[in-house]
């Protein structure tokens, strides 16, 4: 069977399941599946970059995300104005000291001899720093984080439109990979996933205690929407129109018609406001894919793979490979970036404790693998894919608990504790379909297909 | 109050606080990491399911506890779930070899580079992840037993007529006691026996090895016994000393990594010390050493805060910086482990 086909067919039944969901349970469901199988779609194109392109075992995933979120809260909450009054010098003094003593032990590095001696002014350097930096850092978040606390206690953000955090949230995760990079970058693949698996954990532990950057576990809420909200919906006059002329307009004045009408209007608007965001999520995604096909299709592509399949032939042939890992890495986490922002804004929230590394690495994984890595229509369906069972797991392993009777009292401690635990079989679930696609199917659903014209 | 009195209060918060704790979290990491170790040093690759495994074995000794104290029976002083240690062994041992025979054997045949291991070992990660939620729920359990303390910080302070009390808790000796048997054990075992000769050999140069008429299956083997023993071990001990907490196995991984690749990768005493290098850093770097400045200083200064360097949440950060800072400074571990 050809990618094409095999294309056609698993986006068709993946379009079927989708509209079972839609007329089984609800549109408001399938839509809200639907909006995170295309973050998620966004996120396994990027790590699609960096595992499928070049080969990097990123298990840092969860920290680009987590960023992407971060700048959207940074972009769109209107700034803290008292906050900045308070901390805004001792926090600008924090970071000049910080930078003060990076220039500092750089100097010392450079310029003095090697020694015992470079080493013992190198340590003073970096205490000193430290002791500064700690001193204006405690005035500073203690401030910022007394005004207000059961409301603000941040800096809040620069209060520009959220859609432009989708961007900046990019950049801000290629600035992270970049130093992530630095650091990691030319390890074996083991040793580069547990360093990045390292960095994520210390990015969410950063996010989740720095309070005055982020309100930490105390979660940024009502961030601004770039979709109508549904209770303005209601009193728009087309929308309105559009339920009457759906509905049909058998307005008899009863009040049970009346309760219909209104029910009716609260689903539309639901459903709108995730068409909308879909709209824009589909734009993402169309965009990037266009992108990255072409890029995987041009000369870059073809190297990165070269470089892939063997490093050493490629670097005789003159190609950088750590240089070129980077720029891939740094590609590939800002497109990760994105989905983050994009996470956030379809929250409409910031939740620095939802991030763990189960949901936000390793399952952007298996969307990966499944998919087939090195192909991007491959890691979309597999976003898609993953996504849907991901969800709907939980209400089929609860369904199926719940048609015990045959074996189980409806009391039984067994079928309680099932009830209980049922949530949990996805993850069995998950396992089970990642362990088995890499044996029996190692390539994914949509294999990667080298381009013609070689 | 004089100067020494202040001096011997200091080494007693420090011993109570620093020191006892450093030296039981850091065997409990130092049984994970020799176990990650081996895994690498034979089967060449990181095992990401390690965390998940130590919940495994840690889960099968909670049934097994909770069986025989429904039959009333128990070790007095002990904690049960030492009786149970054995059996719940025995049922990790079989897991890890069903996993290994089921999903990795077939990679290891098909000669699959090391990352598809690791890929597959974050699915059986996911797999061991919910076996366990399913079996025994997401809450937190406290399965130890018998004595709590064998010095209590009240009775040690009337003892010897110092402000500062010592603590010392019965898992805390507990945990040191097993841990140097079991690595003593596992030392005889790789230097006297055959196979662990055998496995020894493979580590090093398995091409030779195989050579020689080494059955890379059973070395593969005993490796998982090996390495499933020591995770229920480790597991126990953790979950002893604190509580059982499934999600916390997955988060100690980061620290037993650090704590392997520390060590050298490959090397099991290594990996001893890294365990303990890993553990007395993170400890030590979230200590606030506010009081025992206070104490050695005389009381003459005080510092207004906790003088900590890290908050306890940083924790992660710590093992990680040390994973960092060895990697680019000396990429081959503090005992020189495989130069990857």
């Amino acid at each position: 069977m050809t990618n094409s086909k095999r294309a056609t067919i698993s986006f068709s039944i993946m379009a079927l399941m989708l509209m079972i969901v839609g007329f089984g349970q609800s549109w408001n469901v399938a839509l809200t599946i639907i909006n995170l199988c295309l973050i998620s779609a966004v996120m396994s194109m990027g790590l699609n970059m960096q595992w499928g392109y070049a080969g990097l075992f990123n298990a840092g995933v969860m920290a680009s995300t987590a960023i992407g979120g971060l700048t959207a809260v940074l972009i769109s909450y209107s700034p803290v104005t008292k906050a900045w009054s308070v901390g805004g010098t001792s926090l600008t003094a924090t970071l000049i000291s910080l930078l003060v003593t990076i220039i500092a032990g750089v100097l010392v590095w450079k310029k003095m001899p090697k020694g015992s001696k470079r080493s013992w002014s190198m340590t003073a350097v970096v205490l000193t720093g430290y002791g500064f930096m700690r001193f204006f850092y405690e005035q500073a978040t203690s401030a910022i984080e007394a005004v207000d606390p059961a409301k603000t206690g941040f800096l809040g953000g620069l209060g520009l439109p959220i859609l432009f955090s989708w961007l900046a949230g990019g950049v801000a995760a290629a600035g992270l990979a970049w130093l992530i990079g630095r650091i990691a970058l030319g390890l074996r693949s083991d040793y580069f996933a547990i360093a990045t698996l390292g960095i994520s954990e210390i990015m969410i532990s950063i996010l989740k205690n720095e309070d005055w950057l982020s309100r930490g576990v105390k979660n940024v809420t009502g961030l601004e929407r770039p979709v109508p909200y549904e209770v303005d919906l209601q009193q728009t006059e087309w929308f309105i129109n559009m339920v009457h002329w759906i509905y049909g307009t058998a307005e008899d004045g009863s009040p049970a018609s009346a309760a219909a009408l209104r029910e009716a209007m609260q689903l539309s608007a639901g459903v709108v406001v995730k068409l909308c965001y879909s709209a824009l999520f589909i734009v993402v995604v169309l965009i990037i894919l266009g992108l990255a096909t072409r890029a995987l299709n041009s000369p870059w592509g073809r190297m990165m793979r070269a470089i892939r399949d063997n490093e050493t032939a490629a670097s005789a042939m003159g190609k950088d490979i750590i240089s070129r890992h980077r720029q891939v890495f740094i590609i590939g986490s800002a497109v990760i970036g994105i989905s983050g922002a994009m996470l956030t804004t379809l929250d409409g929230q910031f939740t620095p404790g939802s991030y763990i590394p189960l949901r936000f690495t390793f399952l952007i994984w298996v969307m990966v693998i499944i998919g087939g890595s090195g192909n991007n229509l491959g890691a979309i369906i597999g976003a898609f894919i993953t996504w849907f069972v991901w969800i709907e797991a939980e209400p089929a392993s609860i369904w199926l608990v719940s048609n015990l009777d045959i074996f189980l009292a409806e009391t039984s401690p067994l079928r309680l504790h099932l009830q209980e635990v049922a949530p949990h079989m996805r993850m069995i679930l998950m396992g089970l379909i990642l362990v088995l696609v890499l044996r029996f199917s190692p390539k994914g659903i949509l294999p990667e297909k080298a381009p013609d014209h070689y | 109050m004089d100067y020494s009195t202040d001096l011997l209060n200091a080494l007693v918060l420090i011993t109570n606080y620093v020191l006892i704790p450093s030296i039981s979290y850091g065997s409990q990491l130092a049984l994970g990491a020799v176990g990650v170790t081996l895994v690498f040093g034979i089967l060449r690759f990181a095992n990401f399911a390690h965390g998940e495994m130590m919940a495994f074995g840690t889960m099968a000794t909670i049934f097994i506890t909770w069986w025989f104290q429904s039959m009333g029976v128990s070790m007095g002083v002990f904690p049960t779930a030492l009786l149970a240690l054995p059996f719940a062994i025995l049922i990790t041992t079989l897991l890890a070899v069903v996993i290994d025979r089921s999903i990795f054997s077939f990679y290891r045949t098909s000669k699959s580079p090391p990352v598809t291991f690791v890929v597959a070992s974050v699915g059986v990660m996911f797999m061991l992840n919910g076996l366990v939620r399913i079996l025994i729920g997401t809450d937190e359990i406290i399965f130890r037993d018998g004595q709590k303390f064998l010095i209590k910080a009240g009775a040690f302070k009337k003892m010897t007529g110092l402000s500062e009390g010592l603590a010392l808790k019965q898992t805390q000796v507990l945990t040191f006691v097993l841990a140097v048997i079991a690595v003593m054990a596992l030392f005889w075992f790789l230097q006297r026996t055959r196979t662990g000769k055998a496995m020894r050999a493979f580590s090093d140069n398995e091409d030779l090895a195989l050579l020689s008429g080494i059955n890379p299956e059973r070395v593969v083997l005993v490796t998982w016994v090996i390495a499933a023993s020591l995770a229920t071990l480790a597991g126990v001990l953790y979950g002893l000393d604190k509580s059982f907490k499934p999600m916390v196995y997955f988060h100690l991984l980061l620290p037993i990594f650090a704590a392997a690749i520390v060590g050298g990768i490959g090397q099991p005493l290594g990996a001893i010390l890294g365990g303990y290098v890993v553990a007395f850093s993170e400890i030590t770097a979230t200590y606030a050493f506010k009081k025992f400045i206070k104490y050695i200083s005389h009381g003459d200064f005080a510092p207004e805060g906790l003088t900590q360097f890290l908050t306890t949440e940083y924790k992660f950060a710590v093992s990680f910086l040390i994973l960092v800072l060895v990697l680019l400074v000396r990429p081959t571990g503090l005992l020189r482990g495989k130069v990857l």
